[in-house]
């Protein structure tokens, strides 16, 4: 099948408009799955909505706030991290395994996808752009600290950067270090600190008084 | 996050057949990292910003490899849409029976 697009609108021979050819492969596949009772409709819409709206950074930062201030619940999260993700209301869809893995003064750790995009969607949402780009999967495994110099973190010399290789049964979350300063602070008020990258391992937890 | 309809279209019908264990995820993933690999053997840049077609590429190959659909019927559906678009006046929602050589006109 071919892949290129066709973006303009071709008016050559009635009052219709041509769709780009990346569109009629998507109405195909998904007219021909919906006849055939493969795919409801109902449920595309669904899922959707849910990976637009519902999912994102904001579960895993419940996630890591709460591991923070409540020690069972971290210890939880060490023995079986899905199901102390579930816990939260937070559950794979693609039965993938959770594990967390914890920064330390002594190590910080990194989670790419070599292969393909390889994500914790269900507490991170779907994956930026760049974590499926081919530089950072590549310079991830090569030169993880060179990759966080690119982010902007510049840890100690010391601080040994481990590098976690996501694949299809194995997700990885990281724990970032929680910020100096925040002792007494709400779990909510916490996970405010929690960024995005703070759990991928290209950033770091926002300092007290950083947040947005 | 998506940048357009398709791509979230294409994200969706994966999880669902997924779902209904139409494949393992397992299976999903590695045909994705094929259709990647292929892609940046071509040249493709692979800077994520293709990522979606790829996606659709695998799983338009996964379907037809599960016999949920083949190739055949899926270029045959194309070719439906696209006549139906073209003919299909401004305004209006496309649809299969406003293709011109559809049975039902």
């Amino acid at each position: 099948m071919h892949d290129h697009d066709h973006p303009h609108h071709d008016h050559s021979h009635d009052d219709g408009a041509a769709l780009p050819e990346i569109a009629l492969r998507v109405k195909a596949l998904e007219s021909i799955l919906v006849e055939k009772g493969y795919i409801d409709p109902a449920a595309i819409d669904v899922i959707v909505e849910t990976y637009e709206t519902k999912v994102g950074p904001r579960n895993g930062a419940r996630v890591v706030a709460k591991a923070w201030c409540d020690p069972a619940y971290l210890a939880r999260l060490r023995q079986d991290a899905t199901a102390a993700i579930a816990e939260l209301g937070f559950t794979g869809r693609q039965g993938e395994h959770m594990r967390i893995v914890e920064n330390t003064q002594q190590r910080h750790n990194l989670v790419v996808c070599t292969l393909c995009s390889c994500y914790p969607w269900s507490v991170l949402g779907l994956p930026p752009v760049w974590y499926k780009a081919a530089p950072y999967r590549a310079k991830a495994v090569i030169d993880p600290r060179g990759v966080l110099a690119d982010f902007g973190v510049a840890l100690p010399k010391e601080t040994e950067i481990r590098v976690w290789d996501s694949t299809a049964e194995l997700r990885y979350l990281v724990l970032p270090l929680r910020p100096a300063g925040t002792e007494g602070w709400s779990e909510d008020r916490l996970a405010d600190l929690v960024t995005r990258d703070s759990m991928i391992g290209t950033g770091l937890a926002l300092q007290p008084g950083a947040a947005a | 996050m998506f940048r357009e309809p398709w791509e979230a279209q294409a994200f969706a019908m994966a999880v669902a057949l997924h779902e209904r264990g139409a494949f393992t995820w397992t299976e999903w993933a590695a045909a994705l990292a094929v259709e990647i690999k292929a892609a940046q053997a071509e040249g493709d840049p692979d800077t994520g910003e293709t990522y979606y077609r790829h996606w659709l590429a695998a799983l338009e190959k996964l379907v037809a490899a599960k016999a949920l659909a083949s190739d055949a019927e899926l270029q045959r559906r194309r070719d439906q849409w696209d006549r139906a678009a073209r003919t299909t006046p401004h305004g209006q929602p496309i649809e299969l029976g406003n293709d011109p050589s559809h049975p039902g006109r």
